[in-house]
């Protein structure tokens, strides 16, 4: 075993002389003190091709038009993908917009993150609530909770398929109550309640954390000072936890909304790409199908609705910051 | 205190009064409730996927994988299926030899002697538990399933030592040193949490044909592989490292390189943990952008194919459940071994 | 060759500047304790002379070497830090070695070091412990073996004592002055501790704001300090201050007169001081002599007794400064008593109130 182990030790130095040789060549010919250009060097360049120069390259592709991948084939469009977009006699009414699938995108989604951000709130603040109480088993508990976010969407997506499917457990439960059988996916209103249902279930577990980390840091002497002064327990609720727990709170409601808005994995395996019909497309369904899946790759479109979603996430997360901000100050 | 339960109540007190009350009782009702309604959904997939084929569409369902025993008896070619039996008031296990209408012919299978005829009425089939390790068998075999997951293992596996690498080198200088810019690349690189795959998905899916890593596992790896989260965890852990102990191995002759690979590297392993099984997570999961990059079969991380493979053989349960499964395995360890780390983990930075 | 010179020394952080014009000549051989108040620069001073921080100007020699823009390796120093800065990852053997592997030594040389090393600082059973193992005092003997296997031409000590506790610190002082008795390697020693600098210091640097005061050695800033700093910085307690004027005696001795009837005798250089000119005269508690009649009246308010020594808090009668009087053995004046003390002859120090500077003495 110790022989073993110092083989694999002598090996790792000799990989790690091989390493070090060039590194520290660099270090003696630019000095020490610019070594942390080096070390930051694969970190930046990686940003820089992967994440800037995608930035500035959508905002590009949104004002070219065609199908073509190059953007020296593609010829400059102007404002037509957004005006194509954005061009509706009633914003309210999807069928009468010129990009209709957009704008069923846009309400499906705004459906969406208004249900989910309100039933993920609720259901974590009460969780944290109670887990913050000195409840037995709290660990195991927290642990449970947390289990289905470490999850994959796709798996996520499948195991509730079968779970609402037609012979699936929820339509067993439902025969035993005597309900008749339900094929709740191809049913408009219960696909889209069981996409927040999912949602609710799959992310629960991570803002009760977070929410808990909140109500762990607010001092227990408070509590016993109100004990003392005769608070009641809602007084106590209303008037210490709840405002103490607002800045938590506020930082969970919008991660919750920019985490919604960008809802796609787990409803496109759910509802098989976005059905029944497009009762379940979202928008970023609607951004992978312009771009990958459909016949034409409208690359532009695509670009244009990309750009208007990375607005709203983008005042959402400035949003954040701000009342991050303030609350804590 | 119980004269004033409310539904606010139990919300309020952190300390129990060593009584049990009507609060308490909610709480662990909600607990309860929340923890099968966890469990319920997952364990009835696990169930369902160790049925065989004929089982799994059942309706309604039996709770535990059964099959019907079939058995050879002697002098007959077939093997039967075998049936609880009650004859002369004596309940039995026979074979059913054949079936005419109500009456079916039985035989004993360990004594096969003259077939004696039942009412149908009075028999019900023998099911022993049974495993149809065939579902998970089949795809790993027949299908792509095994190269699903070795891409899958290949692209977690590497992704997460470039991951924590690169970032670790990163949070190094951010943490470490002083120099010309250090703020700014560092809110640079943390501003970059703001721009989330999803609004760049299009543009740096250009990028990847750019550089030719299209269909190629490459391309699912290197995008992500600079992560601001990653930066910020492990920054956050260098910086409570004591400068002294840097400035001691410069005093002791060792290069920056080496003060980071044999002094802040072994040091940091906490926090390189936590990071690397979030990393495991996101790799192992990921699903939109493996599925815009990789385009043939054989390049298909599970994830992909588990989808792709649920698109085309959407009456064959018994094979997705079991996959599904399979990629569930990894995760389930990693959440059994590691839990406190990965709470810790998203206590400690908000994100996952 | 460890002899070590720095030539108008500068260092500014941004718009701080933290050492101003720093001289310093320190032979080979010698042990050098830079002492002073926090913030002083002490710390700094020790920094760029290992290496850890560059100057703004001003330039530094190690064996006549200007060493200004080597790294700290290559300065054949060795450093032991306040916080001992041991690898916590790696055994005490291991913490040892580090330098040497680095410096790419063989590893017999290096075992050999190492074993003789911790024979001479008594560490051989702890080789293969972690530091979180050890204790405070064996953590320290650690820190200086690190410094001593590597042989260096000057040993740099920044608060090495500061984490230990009382009784312990004092014989690791001894310690290290018998290192340094064995080795003859030059050492610098940087403490905020007087005691430290005092029992230790073939010289002492004094530092206040980012300039040298004075330097030399321990007795003779302690008998002479050249200006009301050093004064008050030496010594414990506190060298007693009294405005006075100076008188000239028909001798043309000079006298401090502070305002009683007795005058005080110094040893001034007469052609330097005017009469009526303004001074303050020190004088160290233990300098204060009881006298029968000739004296300053001493008003008693308390007193500490230690057993071997006594100290006696009050003041000067119709002043209001406090006055401390040393007493040996025991001594327990009544609160509100006088008592008529002198200073002994050659203790008074006179400084000049506006520069701060003592005034020249005179040739006997």
């Amino acid at each position: 075993m110790a022989r073993a182990t110092g083989l694999a030790d002598r090996a790792l130095d000799l990989v790690m002389a091989l390493v070090e040789a060039p590194i520290n060549a660099i270090e003696r010919l630019i000095g020490r003190g610019r070594m942390p250009y080096v070390f930051l060097a694969p970190n930046l360049v990686l940003f820089g091709i992967f994440t800037f120069l995608p930035i500035a390259i959508a905002v590009g592709y949104a004002f070219t038009g065609g199908t073509e991948l190059l953007i020296s084939d593609r010829p400059f469009v102007g404002l037509d993908n957004f005006r194509k977009l954005l061009t509706c006699e009633s914003y309210l009414v999807p069928g009468s917009c010129e990009e209709s699938l957009f704008w069923t995108a846009i309400w499906n989604t705004l459906w969406f993150v208004g249900f989910n951000v309100a039933g993920t709130l609720l259901v974590a603040l009460v969780t944290a609530l109670i887990l913050n109480r000195a409840i037995a088993a709290r660990g195991f508990f927290r642990a449970m909770f947390l289990y289905p976010v470490l999850l994959s969407p796709v798996v996520i997506g499948l195991i509730w398929k079968w779970f609402l499917d037609r012979n699936g457990l929820l339509n067993v439960f439902l025969q035993m109550l005597g309900v008749p059988p339900e094929i709740f996916l191809l049913d408009v209103g219960w696909s889209r309640f069981f996409v927040v249902v999912v949602s609710v279930w799959f992310h629960m577990g991570f803002y009760t954390l977070i929410l808990l980390a909140g109500l762990q840091a607010i001092p227990k002497d408070l509590y016993e000072a109100a004990a003392i002064d005769a608070a009641t327990p809602s007084r106590t609720l209303f008037r210490i936890t709840l405002p103490l727990l607002a800045p938590n709170l506020l930082v969970v409601l919008i991660l919750l909304m920019i985490k919604s808005v960008q809802i796609f994995d787990e409803a496109w395996v759910l509802t098989n790409g976005g059905g029944p019909g497009t009762a379940n497309t979202f928008l970023v369904q609607y951004i992978y199908q312009m771009a990958f899946a459909g016949d034409l790759r409208l690359f532009g479109l695509a670009s244009a609705a990309s750009v208007l979603m990375g607005l709203v996430l983008l005042v959402l997360t400035l949003v954040q910051l701000r009342l991050g901000k303030k609350v804590e100050s | 205190m119980s004269a004033n339960v409310s539904a606010i109540g139990f919300f309020t007190r952190t300390r129990r009064a060593g009584r049990i009350d009507v609060t308490d009782i909610l709480s662990w009702l909600w607990l309860i409730g929340g923890t099968l309604a966890v469990l319920v959904p997952v364990l009835w997939a696990g169930m369902s996927s160790l049925k065989p084929e004929a089982e799994i569409t059942r309706f309604p369902p039996t709770l535990l994988p059964r099959t019907a025993v079939q058995v050879d008896v002697q002098g007959f070619d077939k093997p039967f299926s075998l049936w609880n039996v009650t004859v002369e008031g004596e309940s039995r296990e026979m074979a059913m030899v054949r079936r005419i209408g109500l009456k079916a012919q039985m035989v004993d299978p360990d004594n096969p002697g003259k077939p004696v005829s039942v009412d149908t009425r009075s028999i019900s089939p023998v099911q022993r538990l049974t495993v149809a390790t065939e579902n998970y068998t089949d795809p790993l075999t027949r299908f792509s399933f095994l190269t699903f997951l070795q891409n899958s293992v290949f692209v977690t596996f590497v992704a997460t030592i470039l991951t924590l690498i690169v970032n670790a080198l990163a949070a190094f200088a951010l943490s470490k040193y002083r120099f010309r810019g250090d703020k700014t690349i560092f809110v640079l690189i943390i501003s970059t949490l703001m721009i989330p795959l999803t609004v760049v998905m299009v543009p740096a899916y250009l990028v990847i044909v750019g550089v030719g890593l299209v269909d190629n596992l490459w391309g699912v790896i290197i995008p992500t592989v600079a992560s601001p989260t990653g930066v910020f965890l492990l920054r956050q852990y260098m910086l409570t490292i004591p400068d002294e102990l840097i400035e001691a191995a410069r005093v002791d002759a060792a290069s920056e390189f080496r003060i980071f690979w044999r002094i802040v590297l072994p040091l940091t392993a906490p926090a390189l943990a936590v990071l690397a099984i979030f990393s495991v997570l996101w790799r192992w999961n990921d699903f939109l952008w493996p599925l815009i990059v990789l385009s043939s079969r054989e390049n298909f991380t599970l994830q992909v194919g588990l989808n792709a493979f649920q698109g085309e053989f959407s009456v064959q349960w018994h094979y997705i459940l079991a996959m599904t499964f399979l990629s569930l395995v990894p995760v389930t360890l990693v959440f059994l071994f590691l839990q406190r780390y990965i709470t810790t983990g998203i206590a400690g930075t908000g994100m996952k | 060759m460890g002899d070590l010179k720095l030539k108008n020394l500068n260092k500014s952080f941004g718009a701080v500047h933290v050492l101003h014009d720093v001289n310093l000549r320190i032979d080979n051989g010698e042990f050098v304790v830079f002492v002073g108040p926090s913030g002083c620069g002490k710390s700094t001073l020790l920094r760029i002379i290992a290496g850890l921080e560059d100057v703004t100007s001003g330039s530094i020699a190690i064996g006549g070497r200007d060493v200004g823009a080597l790294s700290p390796a290559e300065r054949k120093i060795a450093m032991v830090f306040q916080s001992y800065a041991l690898y916590p990852h790696m055994s005490v053997r291991k913490n040892l070695a580090f330098g040497l592997e680095n410096l790419k030594f063989k590893r017999a040389e290096i075992d050999a070091r190492i074993t003789e090393a911790a024979r001479m600082l008594a560490i051989e059973p702890y080789l293969d412990r972690r530091p979180k193992q050890l204790s405070g005092g064996q953590r320290q003997r650690v820190a200086i073996g690190r410094a001593i296997v590597r042989d260096p031409d000057i040993f740099l000590f920044d608060e090495p004592l500061s984490n230990l506790d009382a009784a312990l610190r004092v014989q690791t002082r001894a310690e290290i002055t018998k290192l340094h008795r064995e080795m003859q390697t030059t050492m610098i020693y940087v403490t905020h501790d007087q005691v430290e600098a005092m029992t230790m210091a073939d010289k002492i640097v004094v530092l206040r704001a980012g300039r040298i005061e004075q330097v030399g050695t321990p007795l003779e800033l302690f008998d002479h300090p050249r200006n009301l700093f050093v004064a008050g910085f030496l010594g414990s307690p506190r060298m007693n201050i009294l405005k006075g004027r100076i008188t000239i005696g028909d001798d043309r001795s000079v006298l401090v007169d502070v305002g009683y009837s007795t005058l005080l005798r110094t040893d001034v250089d007469s052609t330097t001081v005017a009469a009526g000119q303004e001074v303050l005269a020190g004088v160290r508690p233990a300098h204060f002599a009881l006298a029968d009649a000739e004296g300053l009246p001493f008003e008693v308010q308390y007193h500490e007794s230690l057993g071997t020594e006594t100290y006696v808090y009050g003041k000067l009668q119709g002043q209001s400064e406090q006055v401390i009087v040393h007493q040996p053995g025991h001594f327990a004046p009544a609160p509100g008593a006088i008592l008529k003390i002198m200073p002994l002859d050659g203790r008074l120090h006179v400084f000049d109130p506006a520069s701060e500077l003592a005034l020249a003495r005179g040739r006997a």
